[in-house]
C-alpha cells in the first residue's frame, strides 16, 4: 500500500511539469502581454517598457521564461503579478480561503442532500418520492449556472432576505465576532445553493442508478434470505456495493473545489480564486494564470489519488491488485 | 407431520401499462400449486425455463410474496407473516442460489458472509464460539478454515457454491430450497456438489426442494419428483416411477428428450409442436392442450384437469392419465 502511495505521488511530478509547460506554451501563442496596454500610454517611454519587460524576462522566448519560472517555483516563489503589484503566492492565499469556504459548503450541501435522496428514490422506486427527486434532478441539471445565479440575485434583490453579492457586509469590521460569523454565513447561503444545484442533481441520479443496480443483485436476495432486517440490507449490502462510482466522482469534485466556481464567483461577486484567475487571464498576467492552472491540475491529480485510495479502502477486489 | 405443506399457492405478477400504470394483466407464474415435503426428504422440481419453478422456490422461502394460498411450515402458516416474525422464522428455511458468483457479497469476507447469519439469529454466545462455528461450517462443506479471511472473488465457481451452502447451513435450517445449485458449474464439479448435498442431508436430516432442469441430476438426488408446466404441477411421483412410467403427456415428452447412452435404443422421441404459451394468457382448460399429442376436444379445452392420484403415490393432472 505504501509503495502504491509513493508511486502515485511520484507520478504527479511529470504531470504537473507537463501542465505548466503547456500553459506557458499556450500563453506564448496569444499575442501581447500585460505591458502591451501600457504602450498606449504616452507617459511611459518605450525604454521604460523594455526595462519592465526585461525584469519579468518577457523579452526572452517562452521556453527560457519557463525555465526561469521553474527555477523560482522550485524555491517556492510563484512569481510577481504585474497587474496586482503583489506576489502571486500572497494573492492566491488571500483568495483561497474564500473559494474553499464556498466550494466546501456547496460540496457538503450537494453530497449531504444528494446521497440520502438518491438512496431514498432507489429504495422507493416509482413512488412519489422517486418522481419528485427525478423532477428536482431534471431541473437542477437543465438550468445553467449562469441563469440560476442571476435568478438568485434577482430573488435577493426583490425580497431583501439575502445580500446581493459579496462575501461580507461593508460594516463587517465594526461587528462583534458573533455578528461577523452570522454575516459570513448569510452571504454564503445563496452562492452555495447555486453552486450545489447541478452537482446535487448529478450525484443524486448517479446514486439512484447505482443503488438500483445493486438492489437487483442476487446477494441482496441472499441477505434477505438470511433474515437480515431490510434497513441493514440496504446499508450493508446494497449501499456498500453501490458506492464505487460515487467515490470516483468525489475525487473529481475535490478537484473542482478550488476551480469549479468561476461562473458563480463572477456573477455573485464572490472574491474567490476563480474570479482572480479569470481576471488574470484577460489582463495577460502570466505568473498568476500559470499558478492558477497548475494548482487546478494538482488538485485534479490529488483528487483522483484520493478517489483511488477511497476505492481501495472500500473494495477488496481493487485493494488486492 | 409434514415439514412443509403448500396449499393452493398462487404467485401472480401484475403487468402494468400506460400513463397511470394501470394493471392490465397478470403473469401467472405459480398457479394453484399444492404439495408437501417430509422432514429429511428431497423433492425434485423440474420444468423448462419460465415454467415458474424458481418463483415457486422463492415463494416458499418468502422471498417473493404469494398472491394467495397457504404455506404451512411445521404446522404454522408463514404465507401471511412479515417483518420481524418472518425474519425469526427464516432460521428454519434457507435457500441456495443458482449463481455462485452473484449470490455472495463481493465486499465481505467468507467469514463475514457466514458470520452475519449467525449474528442475526444470535446462534453464538461469544466471538470465539462464533469463530469456531464458522470454521466447522467451512470444514463441513469441504473448504479450508483459513479461507474465512478471503473474499468471494478469490474462489472458483464450485468453491463459491460450497460457501453458499455453508452460509445456508449456518443457521441450522430444516429445509433448504436449492435453486438450480449446479447448473452454473462444470459437470465434474456438479457431481462433487451433489454428493456434498447428499452427505449433509444424511448428517443433519435436512429436507431439500431441489430445483433443476437436468432430469438425470434430479432423479439421482430426489425421492419424489414434481413436474411443472406453465405455473401448474402436472405430475408428482416417486423419482423412478416418473422416469420409467410417466403418466402425463408433457412428462413423457420431457423424458423422451433425455439423450440415451445406448445407440441401439429405439425409444420414440416425442417432439411437441409450437412454443410454450405466454403465462399472461394461458390456454383455457388444460394449459397443455394446444401442444398435447393426445388432447381431445372439447374436454381438454374446457375442463382444467385436477392433480389426481392415478396409481398409489403417482399423481398426474391429465384427463386421460391411467
Amino acid at each position: 500500500m505504501l509503495s502504491f502511495i509513493i508511486k502515485r505521488l511520484l507520478h504527479m511530478i511529470p504531470i504537473l511539469l507537463g501542465v505548466s509547460l503547456i500553459t506557458f506554451f499556450l500563453m506564448a501563442l496569444t499575442p501581447g502581454d500585460y505591458f502591451t496596454q501600457l504602450s498606449m500610454n504616452p507617459q511611459i517611454s518605450p525604454e521604460k517598457l523594455a526595462q519592465l519587460r526585461a525584469e519579468q524576462h518577457l523579452d526572452k522566448p517562452w521556453y527560457i521564461r519557463y525555465l526561469y519560472w521553474l527555477k523560482d517555483a522550485a524555491h517556492g516563489n510563484l512569481g510577481y503579478s504585474a497587474a496586482y503589484k503583489a506576489s502571486v503566492s500572497d494573492l492566491i492565499t488571500s483568495r483561497l480561503w474564500n473559494t474553499f469556504l464556498l466550494s466546501f459548503a456547496a460540496t457538503l450541501l450537494a453530497w449531504c442532500v444528494a446521497v440520502p435522496l438518491g438512496i431514498w428514490a432507489a429504495v422507493q422506486k416509482d413512488s412519489w418520492v422517486d418522481r419528485l427527486c427525478s423532477l428536482i434532478a431534471f431541473v437542477g441539471l437543465s438550468i445553467p449556472d449562469v441563469l440560476l445565479a442571476l435568478l438568485a440575485l434577482m430573488f435577493a434583490a426583490a425580497t431583501g432576505l439575502f445580500p446581493v453579492g459579496g462575501a461580507q457586509s461593508s460594516l463587517y469590521d465594526l461587528m462583534s465576532p458573533g455578528e461577523q460569523i452570522w454575516d459570513r454565513l448569510h452571504h454564503l447561503i445563496l452562492p452555495t445553493i447555486v453552486l450545489a444545484a447541478s452537482e446535487l442533481a448529478g450525484i443524486m441520479r448517479q446514486m439512484r442508478s447505482n443503488m438500483l443496480d445493486a438492489l437487483r443483485s442476487e446477494f441482496v436476495t441472499t441477505a434477505r434470505a438470511k433474515g437480515i432486517p431490510e434497513g441493514w440490507v440496504i446499508y450493508k449490502h446494497v449501499l456498500r456495493n453501490a458506492i464505487n462510482p460515487l467515490l470516483t466522482i468525489f475525487g473529481y469534485s475535490l478537484a473542482g473545489l478550488l476551480s469549479g466556481a468561476f461562473i458563480v464567483e463572477n456573477i455573485m461577486a464572490w472574491p474567490g480564486l476563480g474570479r482572480l484567475t479569470m481576471e488574470a487571464l484577460s489582463a495577460k498576467d502570466y505568473p498568476l494564470v500559470v499558478a492558477g492552472v497548475v494548482m487546478a491540475a494538482a488538485l485534479l491529480v490529488i483528487g483522483n489519488f484520493i478517489a483511488d485510495l477511497l476505492l481501495a479502502w472500500s473494495d477488496p477486489r481493487i485493494r488486492l491488485k | 407431520m409434514n415439514l412443509l405443506e403448500v396449499k393452493n399457492l398462487k404467485v401472480h405478477f401484475p403487468v402494468k401499462h400506460g400513463l397511470f400504470s394501470r394493471v392490465k394483466a397478470h403473469v401467472k407464474a405459480v398457479d394453484d400449486v399444492s404439495f408437501t415435503i417430509q422432514p429429511g426428504e428431497t423433492l425434485g422440481l423440474v420444468g423448462e425455463s419460465g415454467c415458474g419453478k424458481t418463483t415457486l422456490g422463492r415463494a416458499i422461502v418468502k422471498l417473493v410474496e404469494p398472491t394467495a394460498g397457504s404455506i404451512y411450515f411445521e404446522g404454522e402458516d408463514i404465507a401471511q407473516l412479515s417483518g420481524a416474525e418472518l425474519r425469526a422464522r427464516r432460521r428454519k428455511f434457507q435457500m441456495i442460489f443458482q449463481d455462485p458468483y452473484g449470490s455472495l457479497n463481493p465486499r465481505m469476507t467468507v467469514g463475514q458472509i457466514i458470520g452475519e447469519a449467525i449474528d442475526i439469529h444470535q446462534l453464538a454466545e461469544s466471538s470465539s464460539a462464533r469463530q469456531k462455528r464458522i470454521m466447522e461450517l467451512l470444514k463441513a462443506v469441504g473448504l479450508d478454515p483459513i479461507h474465512a479471511q478471503r473474499y468471494p472473488h478469490e474462489f472458483s465457481g464450485g468453491q463459491r457454491q460450497r460457501i453458499g451452502i455453508a452460509r445456508a447451513l449456518a443457521v441450522e435450517p430444516k429445509l433448504i430450497v436449492c435453486d438450480e445449485p449446479v447448473s452454473a458449474l462444470d459437470v465434474s464439479v456438479q457431481a462433487q456438489i451433489i454428493n456434498l448435498l447428499q452427505d449433509l442431508q444424511q448428517q443433519r436430516g435436512l429436507a431439500y426442494l431441489f430445483i433443476a432442469h437436468d432430469l438425470a441430476v434430479v432423479e439421482h438426488i430426489s425421492r419424489r419428483v414434481m413436474v411443472m408446466y406453465l405455473g401448474k404441477v402436472v405430475e408428482l411421483a416417486e423419482a423412478k416411477a416418473i422416469i420409467r412410467t410417466p403418466k402425463h403427456p408433457y412428462t413423457q415428452a420431457l423424458i423422451s428428450a433425455v439423450p440415451e447412452v445406448d445407440p441401439d435404443s429405439k425409444r420414440k422421441r416425442i417432439v411437441l409442436p409450437g412454443d410454450v404459451p405466454s403465462p399472461i394468457n394461458p390456454p383455457s382448460g388444460c394449459p397443455f392442450h394446444p401442444r398435447c399429442p393426445i388432447a381431445q376436444a372439447p374436454i381438454c379445452q374446457v375442463d382444467v384437469p385436477s392433480l389426481r392420484e392415478v396409481t398409489p403415490g403417482h399423481w398426474a393432472a391429465c384427463h386421460f392419465a391411467k
